[in-house]
């Protein structure tokens, strides 16, 4: 049939290509798979040094001692390991590094295959001269392993002496039981032939054009009534659900032949009504005369509290577990920290700098599904030779007359981010909804803004 | 101030023409000829009419060119061959100092022969005496009332008719004009606006996606990502350790079994993905890795209405990956999603929305490759021809919703689901020539940056 070049007169044994595209299939799926091999571990072996049968046991580290893969001497498991704390392999050594026994594959003679899932032996390792070679497979998910397996064999194989052969080997469990691998196994599954073309939109192909198509994608089909039998091979256990064969159909038909319609389907469409509150109020702060800025959500721990001399506040923000920089630590509860950092890196900009910013901040919240919740957030700064309080307080009203809101006012507060007597709650109605003032002097001192500066910032949900 | 009087409106009012004149003056040898007497002339009348011996007469001062000159013009003859010796006699009785007396005229002003001149020149008895002066007339609008000229046409003026006897000054057109002051939007933001558009204009509906922390089931269990996925490693995704989970019971109890069983053994026409499906790995908390969450929650809300009703739905917002940072890329970026449910789509349609959406974009030739997600299959990534980079460029990614992500939700069969993706950063780097994503967001964007960027116009490359 079409699709599989019979008269492949490949050489049997090794060249440097197919030896670095067999090295480099056991990373990808190692990687993928194998989940950077927590998973799934694989290890190739030169069969004519080892001599079977073999033997997956395990055994206290100190107990260990073989010549580890490209090194020179033989060493114990902690001395080997010493070493690969420094090198590539140091990602790997964790899976096992807890355990009491670590798991090994020895030969009938106590040869080393290997320490899965960390580093073969160098016994057996393979060379452009091996001839035969023995895969083996360990895992924590023994489905995972059969599919690793399957795919290195049905991809090897064809640079066997007789192509597409493989040996298999008789495993016996713990309990005396044993199976064969690998299983190599196909299954038929039989799809209609008119549902197969429902998802690509193909149009034109008749179930014996279909059948090609999915041959020539190494899914042999063939026409069976109204149906199609397609055989899934070991190597396709990508093949979860009839929509995965319908799109080889689409891949093999060639996605750039399938004609395009738009679908007739009239809708009118809402918005959210924050984001469009939220970009209205975006143009009036621009109109004001204000310069848009674009922060980031997160920021460290002390940005949110001990920076803006509230160190309390950190309690309410959302943490990050292992976060690489202290600049990941939370997630911003206030806008304060972008806006402060961007006035700091623009030194050189005529005077006064006047910011602002409408953009979610995240806070715990135990009421949610996840524990958290966003607020829309609008904040604005004004730095310069004088403080500009006066401005950001014009700028409140100026707002406020924009949102149509008329019940609300400003209430000193005590806040100790703010200058003494020069801070200010924003209350709507009867609830504080934000709050304005002169920002304290050892607040600009944490955050390298060497101006005095105001700033205004509430919660915009309230109005939407 | 002569050139003052030239300049702007005043070159009106007074002429000034520049002029020079040429005078000869005497030199102090010359002042002491009109003083004394020339050399020549005091030496003949030192001469007596017995005579004089040549060298007593050679012991006077001048004596030399004196006697030279005295010679040339002939009044002085020296006899050789006198007995006393060589000495000089008057030729003449009389003689006029022609010199002296061309000298006083000099002085005086007087005309003098040209010729003459010369040689008094040669002598070094005059020297030359350049003047430079303007002559200064009164121009075609004199006026003896002194007036400043007006920079600008004034309230004042028109009140009381003033400008039209007012003059004013020239205006430099080469200049630029007053810097204006004004307020500015965030670029990316502009784009935003022009996507967020896009989608208005075909009917699309926003999702609402302020919701930046979401648990594992929503970001992944839901769009069938298998929970051993590496995506869902530490390396690619933010976990959050406070609040660490979800609670279990504020997840949809049905639909949650109903996702866990299709995990482990498929079901749906699928054969699962035959694992132990975790419910503490749907439980943690992470930061979104992409906004599909949100489609994901929209269409399982879509799917408990008693009938299915189709949408197109978008959403533009923040997302958050673990990865490793570099010029373009950064923890968190912003991801364009659109959606449309619907019986019997195919990708015929989806090629056809994606068509009729880049179209706004001013990009009307797309190529589809095959593409792996997830969570869609089929899959396609999208391609465009970029001109200036002379090459096909990925400008998004595209599928199907999976089966097995839908069907658990109570989608109905016929229903296809098709979706695509692009981030909102990419296209505006490109569009902008920003090389370096820091420059377009975060605290070290360069404010000129902002003040500077022209509207935004997708539709125009």
């Amino acid at each position: 049939s079409s699709g599989i070049n019979a008269e492949w007169p490949l050489r049997p044994g090794l060249t440097e290509d197919s030896y670095n595209s067999f090295i480099l299939l056991q990373d990808k799926l190692h990687q993928n798979i194998g989940r950077e091999r927590s998973l799934v571990s694989i290890g190739t072996h030169d069969l004519d040094t080892i001599q079977g049968p073999f033997k997956y046991h395990a055994l206290p580290p100190p107990e260990i001692k073989f010549q580890p893969l490209n090194q020179d001497t033989v060493m114990t498991a902690p001395q080997m390991f010493d070493i690969f704390r420094k090198n590539y392999l140091k990602p790997y050594l964790q899976i096992i590094e807890s355990s009491p026994v670590y798991p090994l594959i020895t030969d009938v003679n106590g040869t080393v295959l290997s320490l899965p899932p960390v580093i073969n032996g160098n016994h057996s390792k393979i060379s452009l001269s091996t001839r035969n070679i023995f895969i083996e497979v360990t895992a924590k998910d023994r489905k995972k392993a059969g599919i690793v397996l399957d795919t290195i064999c049905g991809a090897f194989s064809e640079y066997c002496t007789t192509p597409h052969t493989i040996e298999a080997v008789e495993i016996v469990q713990a309990d005396g039981s044993t199976f064969s691998s690998p299983k190599m196994g196909s299954r038929i599954e039989e799809y209609d032939s008119a549902e197969l073309c429902l998802k690509s939109g193909i149009k034109t192909a008749t179930p014996e054009q279909l059948a090609d198509l999915l041959t020539k994608m190494c899914l042999r089909a063939s026409v069976a009534g109204e149906k199609l039998k397609v055989e899934i091979g070991p190597t396709r256990h990508d093949i979860l659900h009839q929509c995965d064969v319908e799109e080889d159909i689409a891949i093999a038909y060639g996605y750039n032949n399938i004609p395009q319609v738009l679908p007739d389907l009239y809708t009118i469409a809402v918005e959210q009504d924050v984001n469009k509150l939220s970009d209205s109020v975006r143009e009036e702060l621009a109109r004001c005369g204000f310069t848009e800025v674009l922060t980031f959500s997160l920021c460290s721990r002390d940005d949110v509290s001990v920076n803006l001399r509230i160190p309390e506040a950190v309690g309410g923000a959302v943490q990050i577990s292992n976060p690489k920089t202290f600049e990941f630590q939370v997630v911003r509860t206030t806008l304060l920290p972008g806006m402060l950092k961007t006035a700091s890196c623009n030194r050189n900009m005529p005077l006064p700098l006047k910011l602002f910013e409408v953009s979610d901040i995240v806070v715990k919240d135990t009421l949610t599904e996840t524990g958290t919740k966003n607020y829309r957030y609008v904040c604005a700064l004004f730095a310069g030779k004088t403080s500009g309080f006066e401005v950001v307080h014009g700028l409140l009203d100026r707002v406020m007359l924009m949102l149509d809101v008329k019940d609300y006012h400003i209430q000193q507060t005590s806040d100790p981010m703010f200058f003494p007597g020069r801070g200010a709650d924003i209350i709507l109605g009867t609830k504080k909804i934000g709050h304005l003032g002169i920002l304290h002097p050892e607040v600009l001192e944490k955050f390298d803004v060497t101006l005095p500066c105001s700033v205004l910032e509430f919660n915009l949900d309230p109005f939407v | 101030a002569v050139v003052s009087t030239q300049s702007g409106h005043y070159g009106r009012d007074i002429k000034a023409e520049q002029k020079q004149i040429s005078v000869w003056e005497l030199t102090d040898e010359g002042k002491s000829f009109v003083a004394n007497g020339s050399y020549e002339f005091v030496l003949y009348s030192a001469v007596t009419k017995d005579g004089i011996l040549q060298k007593e007469l050679m012991k006077m001062p001048n004596a030399k060119i004196g006697f030279s000159k005295a010679m040339t013009l002939g009044w002085l003859v020296i006899d050789k061959k006198h007995e006393d010796g060589p000495t000089v006699f008057r030729k003449v009785d009389d003689a006029t100092d022609v010199v002296k007396t061309m000298l006083e005229d000099i002085n005086t002003q007087k005309k003098v022969d040209e010729k003459k001149i010369q040689d008094l020149k040669k002598r070094k008895l005059i020297t030359p005496v350049v003047t430079k002066f303007y002559l200064v007339t009164k121009g075609t609008s004199f006026n003896t009332q002194i007036e400043r000229p007006e920079a600008d046409l004034t309230a004042d003026m028109l009140q009381d008719g003033s400008w039209k006897e007012k003059s004013f000054k020239e205006y430099n057109f080469k200049a630029k004009g007053a810097p204006i002051t004004s307020g500015y939007l965030h670029p990316l933001l502009k784009v935003r606006t022009e996507y967020r558009r896009i989608f208005l204009d075909m009917g699309f509906s926003e999702m609402p996606t302020n919701k930046f922390v979401e648990n594992g089931f929503w970001n992944f269990d839901a769009l069938f990502q298998p929970q051993q996925h590496p995506a869902r490693d530490a390396h690619d995704t933010f976990f959050i350790s406070n609040p660490e989970m979800t609670d279990a019971s504020k997840l949809p109890a049905d639909y949650l079994e109903k996702v866990k069983s299709t995990h482990e053994n498929g079901g749906y026409g699928s054969t699962g993905y035959n694992y132990d499906w975790k419910i503490s790995e749907a439980q943690k908390n992470i930061l979104r890795t992409h906004t599909t969450a949100v489609s994901a929650r929209m269409l399982y809300k879509l799917a408990q209405q008693e009938e299915f009703r189709p949408v197109k739905m978008f959403s533009i917002d923040r997302v958050f990956r673990n990865e490793t940072l570099d010029a373009t890329h950064l923890a968190e970026f912003h991801q364009i999603e659109g959606l449309v449910a619907d019986r019997n789509l195919t990708l015929g349609h989806l090629i056809g929305i994606l068509y009729a959406f880049f179209k706004k974009l001013g990009i009307e030739k797309l190529k589809f490759k095959p593409a792996y997600n997830p969570y869609t299959e089929p899959s396609m990534e999208i391609f465009s021809y970029h001109p200036g980079l002379k090459k096909w460029v990925e400008i998004g990614n595209s599928g199907m919703f999976r089966p097995e992500m839908l069907l658990p939700m109570g989608i109905p069969k016929d229903v296809n689901v098709i979706a695509w993706g692009l981030s909102l950063e990419r296209p505006t780097m490109i569009k902008y020539g920003i090389n370096n994503i820091r420059e377009l967001i975060g605290h070290k964007v360069n404010l000129n940056m902002v003040q500077e960027n022209p509207i935004c116009r997708l539709n125009k490359v």
